[in-house]
């Protein structure tokens, strides 16, 4: 079965400084691929070009066949969905006028939502448990139940692909894997093909089916974390002494720093 | 922080089978259209007061009676003095339709401009409308050019032309390749703003005997003219304000942020550009008739969110016929408070405007925007 999303040799730039340079990545609906690797490696980039906000400078991204990259708006919007890093809502909107903006891309500018467009909203509340935030208003909200609004606002778009910009970046411990996990679930039930990016090389390793290592703008290991998080590479990529280790229950690696190279 | 009182509807129940039903995620749409009929009520009060009352009173029954003989070719039921008849038709009523389509034009306008720029600040002057406009009056005022031109008055046209340039001006200022970013925007309104005013003070200052004429322009009000103004307004106003509803949906989504707008499907750049022509265009009308009237397209957005709550697909009609309504009032204080000396309407909104925002905004101790 072909991938549902591949990329081919991608660039992008901001002016004159490229920051992906050529990238070729495959994800299959119903996986998740976690991208990795130090700051300004061109993760978040990789994220932006994908959900059309930066125009790639060359190659392609292929969408179950179609080209990504030459989609219009609305119909990109309608395949691909994107959890940004930084949660902005506007604070005196409700939880579900939020989450009926996903709509926005099977909407025409000015028609109105449908019950069926109110069924799907409900429907990715309840799979991401804010039901009960429905009436809130979003500036009430904290940062965990915030990330899954954005989350709920995602789903309601019914894509085919998500993408993830450090969805665990501000929360506790505790909502760190209740949306890692709550992602994975949704990955496999809604048969999404998940790009996520992550800084935590450990979680990466815990929840994503493979994982893509970034440095200076294109991925230079793919594969089982166990396979890519290797003591010398990561060292290398990272500029750190690292260690690797196993997870003392799961079996997945576990990366250390070990001080300063 | 209190919930918004429009979405305290209770949840529709659960069905019996097949788990809870969907939450009515639409529930607040009923209690706006108590509120939209409610504006109504007070556009229509507000109305028939203002054509009622001055040196001669109509009563509302007459009012009323008149306009059946006229839009329905109803025979009165009672006779009324012919001059009732010129009073209502030629004096008062295209003075408060005048006035009311600029009220209905510089709140949604307004309301736009601050959803565009997500700035609780911004009002329809911001982009150089109001500068642009008082350069191209005060031009014509002191220039002494001559009163009409293809047949139309020199002074309206020369400030709507004037209004259409600075915006202008400022819009290819802030182009940043295809991008027009808000921000840019703003500081290329500021100071091309700026830069406008201080050539309007300067030839103020040049041409003493214009100075007054330019001077009272600028505070704004109806200037006389029949039903001229009426239908040469009427158009502007009914496209943008048509415009802007189209793209009322677009604006609730642009409030997350222009990148999430972009993830979510909105081509951001061309519903800016289409919201900023369409909130020009209709301001830029209604103010080369009527001057600056300030303080309405700040407040009445920001009162009507606190009522209504931020949703523009409700805010841009209730901003519509609420501004209508209030300046309709701020008029008829106007002209009655000193009569029969008028106090220029810009004085009047802000006077009353100010400090019921400032009530309202203790009231109800939300976050307005």
């Amino acid at each position: 079965m072909p991938p549902l999303l591949r990329l081919l040799n991608l660039f992008a730039s901001y002016g004159s400084r490229v920051v992906l340079r050529g990238v070729s990545l495959d994800v299959a609906a119903g996986e998740v691929v976690a991208l990795v690797g130090p700051n300004g490696a061109g993760k978040s980039t990789l994220i932006r070009v994908l959900s059309g906000v930066l125009p790639a400078r060359g190659g392609e991204a292929q969408l179950d066949g179609a080209d990504l990259l030459r989609l219009p708006p609305a119909q990109r919007a309608q395949r691909v969905a994107v959890v940004p890093q930084m949660i902005h809502l506007p604070e005196s909107f409700t939880v579900s006028e939020i989450v009926l903006m996903g709509r926005t891309p099977h909407l025409p500018l000015w028609a109105g939502e449908s019950q069926h467009d109110c069924e799907v909203a409900w429907s990715a509340m309840r799979r991401t448990n804010i039901e009960n935030l429905a009436d809130r208003l979003a500036g009430e909200l904290s940062g965990g139940e915030q990330q899954r609004v954005v989350l709920a606002r995602a789903l309601t778009q019914e894509p085919r692909v998500l993408l993830l910009d450090e969805p665990t970046a501000h929360l506790d411990l505790k909502h760190q894997v209740t949306v890692l996990e709550l992602v994975r679930e949704l990955a496999r039930t809604e048969q999404l093909a998940v790009l996520v990016t992550l800084h935590d090389l450990n979680q990466a390793a815990l929840y994503a089916d493979r994982v893509a290592l970034m440095q200076r703008g294109e991925i230079v290991a793919q594969g089982a974390a166990a396979e890519v998080f290797t003591a010398e590479r990561l060292s290398q990529v990272y500029d750190v002494n690292i260690a690797v280790s196993t997870h003392p229950s799961r079996g997945t690696p576990v990366v250390l720093a070990d001080g300063a190279r | 922080m209190t919930p918004r009182p429009t979405n305290s509807a209770p949840l529709t129940p659960a069905r019996s089978t097949a788990g809870p039903a969907p939450h009515d995620l639409t529930h607040s749409r009923g209690r706006s259209l108590r509120l939209l009929l409610l504006c109504l009520a007070v556009l229509a009060g507000a109305a028939l007061l203002a054509v009622g009352i001055g040196s001669v009173a109509l009563p509302p029954q007459a009012v009323l009676a008149l306009l059946a003989e006229r839009l329905f070719g109803l025979a009165p039921f009672t006779a009324w003095p012919d001059k009732y008849r010129t009073i209502l038709f030629d004096i008062r009523l295209p003075r408060v339709v005048f006035i009311a389509i600029t009220g209905a034009a510089l709140a949604p306008a307004g309301a736009a401009y601050q959803g565009l720029f997500r700035n609780p600040l911004a009002d329809p002057y911001l982009v150089g409308v109001a500068s642009g406009a008082g350069l191209g009056a005060t031009l014509a005022l002191t220039l002494q050019l001559p009163g009409t031109f293809i047949g139309l008055s020199a002074v309206p046209l020369a400030a709507f032309v004037g209004a259409l340039a600075t915006v202008g001006v400022v819009m290819l200022s802030a182009q940043v390749g295809r991008h027009m970013p808000i921000s840019t925007m703003l500081l290329a309104g500021v100071a091309i703003g700026a830069f406008a005013s201080a050539c309007t003070t300067f030839l103020m200052l040049r041409t003493p005997e214009g100075l007054r004429r330019a001077f009272n322009w600028l505070l704004g009000g109806y200037t006389g003219g029949g039903w001229e103004p009426v239908a040469l307004i009427l158009p502007y106003v009914g496209v943008g304000l048509i415009v802007l509803q189209l793209h009322a949906r677009a604006l609730n989504v642009l409030q997350l942020d222009e990148e999430q707008a972009r993830q979510l499907g909105i081509n951001v750049e061309r519903v800016k550009l289409t919201l900023v022509v369409a909130a020009t265009l209709m301001t830029a009308a209604v103010v080369a008739f009527g001057g600056l009237i300030g303080f309405v397209g700040l407040v009445v957005p920001h009162a009507l969110r606190l009522l209504g709550g931020p949703d523009y697909r409700r805010l841009l009609p209730l901003s519509a016929i609420g501004g209508a309504a209030f300046l309709i009032l701020a008029d008829l204080a106007a002209r009655t408070v000193l009569s029969p000396q008028e106090i220029p309407v810009g004085v009047v909104t802000a006077l009353a405007g100010a400090p019921f925002f400032i009530f309202l905004l203790r009231r109800l101790k939300r976050s307005v925007f």
